[in-house]
């Protein structure tokens, strides 16, 4: 597996893939926070946040379609979210009447309500946490979260981790296709293997392989390491300072984002 | 190898990751501040145990988490088996690395895979990174001098069971679902869910202390909980039954419950929702949230205290079985 198969769509150069990463992270978390302070059925301030969105995805020149698409990823949640259509008192609207008793289920006004602003807050955070990563490269998003003050360890543990994912997922991939070549699978329809027990006990084992051979992987990474010069210290490169060129547009969306907020509280 | 056939276990529905949108920006910030807090303690303390070692240590261990979790193996009805990794990563290397390994695990899913979202990031991290590894580690430490594996599968199965009843109150403090409703079926759903984790991590467990038993010796059973431990895990423990009061403290009951009290679907809804704990009113309890909220942590001690009781049974078990002579050592699939 190749490591660029995640980056494959940052390549492209474009006003918001300049940006100084630090401004995007605080830009796009400020975007998300918007969207969680957005009180209930504000639809004109949630259709100024998608317009707020859209018009930085098309500055970006990312594809529109794969990001709405992705944006999906978060919809199977709602499901836990389908309680608020019954649960929030207001007015009924639609009746359903349970099967086999003389009860009935009402969904009101305003669980209709909280249920859409939840439905439009998740997929605008989502949209927009995409359009962080699909416009920042991985080693900016490192230098931003070491800009914003994050720990220089725990940050060096996310760029390893980003570096042996692929490592790792190879290892695991021939783990399983060793354990396919040793299985002989029944006839379709047939039951394979043994009990759950014992299934159980082949991905335990798999698993703590795996463990095992990270344990001296990662042993063998700090030999090398030390054998070039590290000494503990993670060094990163210096933070360039910030201009007011870098500063000037996400300035202007967080007053914008200000902005939608004081309108949504006043309609 | 395209990217997208490895990337499919990842993206089956993961009812933890809990998406931007879903939680109140009061709740999402304040969980932010206390997982803030334990990460920066568990960076110095891990920072002091493996000094230099430490970034690629964890940094390989956490995609060793980050991989693992791909592995899943099919249980009855179509569903399968998944795997979390919080128990096991505090069962092999301490509470404190195992929190710093879920939070560079649920971070990265976050940032790059958008599995989970930004601000619901520190709620995230709470429970699958800090509930999973306190009850995980304290579990298996309180149990494994009784029986390793039956402490490990306790372990991995009360942290995912754990991790989601915290979830849950979260959403429902939040205002995106009702308590009873979402506790009920996370509660459910996640005790299915956490036989298949408690297996894989009983497993895992399993492989490495017979591969590594020095490291096993040392870094497991050998482990004194020190007193930083002790006193984070009651801080978690008093956060969480928190959480639980702030339920309590509401003189109204659950949104759902007025509903069905205006329309008489009370009488109904005591149905199969409520036989988890078949009225579970305590005496002197008139709030029906607060008797859930007592329900749960007492069904939690009680099984914690029949786990205890197989744990020992085993062991007694195991001894007897340790004083016959050994018939075989065969492992069942060497046996095929």
């Amino acid at each position: 597996m190749h490591i660029h198969v995640l980056d494959q769509y940052r390549h492209a150069d474009s006003p918001v893939h300049r940006l100084d990463p630090r401004v995007k992270l605080v830009a796009a978390l400020a975007f998300i926070l918007a969207c969680a302070l957005t009180p209930d059925g504000a639809w004109p301030a949630f259709a100024a946040l998608a317009m707020l969105w859209l018009a930085v995805t098309l500055m970006a020149d990312v594809s529109l379609s794969l990001l709405l698409r992705r944006g999906l990823i978060a919809l199977p949640f709602l499901l836990a979210a389908v309680t608020v259509l019954f649960s929030i008192p207001g007015n009924a609207l639609i009746t359903i009447p349970l099967p086999f008793t003389s009860h009935t289920l009402v969904i009101t006004d305003n669980g209709v309500i909280r249920f859409f602003t939840i439905m439009l807050k998740s997929w605008l955070s989502v949209l927009m946490a995409l359009l962080l990563s699909a416009t920042t490269t991985f080693p900016d998003i490192m230098r931003g979260l070491r800009g914003i003050g994050i720990p220089s360890v725990l940050v060096g543990v996310l760029a390893f981790m980003y570096r042996y994912i692929f490592v790792l997922a190879d290892e695991v991939l021939r783990l399983m296709r060793a354990r396919e070549a040793r299985m002989a699978a029944g006839p379709p329809g047939q039951k394979s293997g043994g009990s759950i027990l014992w299934r159980a006990r082949i991905v335990g084992g798999m698993v703590g392989s795996l463990f095992v051979r990270s344990l001296d992987r990662s042993d063998r990474v700090y030999n090398a390491m030390v054998s070039r010069g590290y000494t503990g210290e993670i060094i990163w490169p210096d933070k360039p300072a910030l201009h007011f060129s870098d500063m000037a547009w996400p300035i202007a969306f967080v007053v914008v984002l200000v902005v939608i907020e004081l309108w949504a509280r006043l309609l | 190898m395209l990217f997208s056939e490895f990337q499919a276990p990842f993206a089956a529905p993961e009812a933890m990751h809990i998406p931007d949108g879903f939680l109140s920006a009061p709740v999402a910030i304040a969980m932010w501040i206390i997982t803030g807090v334990f990460v920066v303690l568990a960076v110095r303390r891990a920072s002091r145990e493996f000094d230099e070692r430490m970034v690629p240590l964890m940094g390989v261990l956490a995609a060793f988490i980050f991989a693992a979790q791909a592995f899943n193996f099919p249980v009855a009805g179509g569903t399968s088996g998944h795997f979390l990794g919080g128990a096991l990563a505090a069962i092999l290397l301490g509470p404190w690395a195992g929190l710093l390994i879920m939070t560079a695990v649920i971070g990265l899913q976050a940032l790059v895979f958008q599995d989970g979202g930004l601000l619901a990031m520190g709620a995230n991290i709470f429970t699958m990174g800090i509930v999973t590894v306190w009850v995980g580690y304290f579990v298996y430490q309180g149990l494994t001098r009784f029986n390793r594996y039956v402490a490990a599968f306790l372990a991995g199965w009360l942290s995912v069971f754990m991790a989601s009843v915290v979830a849950s109150f979260l959403l429902a403090l939040s205002g995106t679902a009702s308590l009873s409703v979402v506790l009920a079926a996370m509660a459910t759903v996640h005790a299915f869910i956490g036989v298949g984790e408690g297996l894989i991590t009983a497993g895992a467990v399993a492989l490495v202390a017979a591969a590594l038993p020095e490291m096993f010796g040392r870094q497991v059973s050998g482990r004194r909980t020190d007193r930083g431990t002790f006193i984070a895990g009651g801080v978690i423990l008093a956060l969480v039954v928190g959480v639980m009061a702030v339920f309590f403290a509401s003189p109204s009951p659950d949104g759902l419950e007025r509903v069905a009290e205006d329309k008489g679907f009370l009488s109904a809804a005591q149905g199969p929702l409520y036989q988890l704990a078949p009225d579970y009113v305590a005496p002197g309890v008139s709030n029906e949230t607060l008797a859930a909220v007592l329900a749960v942590v007492l069904g939690t001690l009680l099984l914690f205290a029949v786990g205890y009781g197989i744990a020992r049974a085993l062991q007694r078990r195991s001894r007897r079985l340790a004083e016959a002579p050994v018939v075989s050592t065969e492992s069942p699939q060497q046996a095929r």
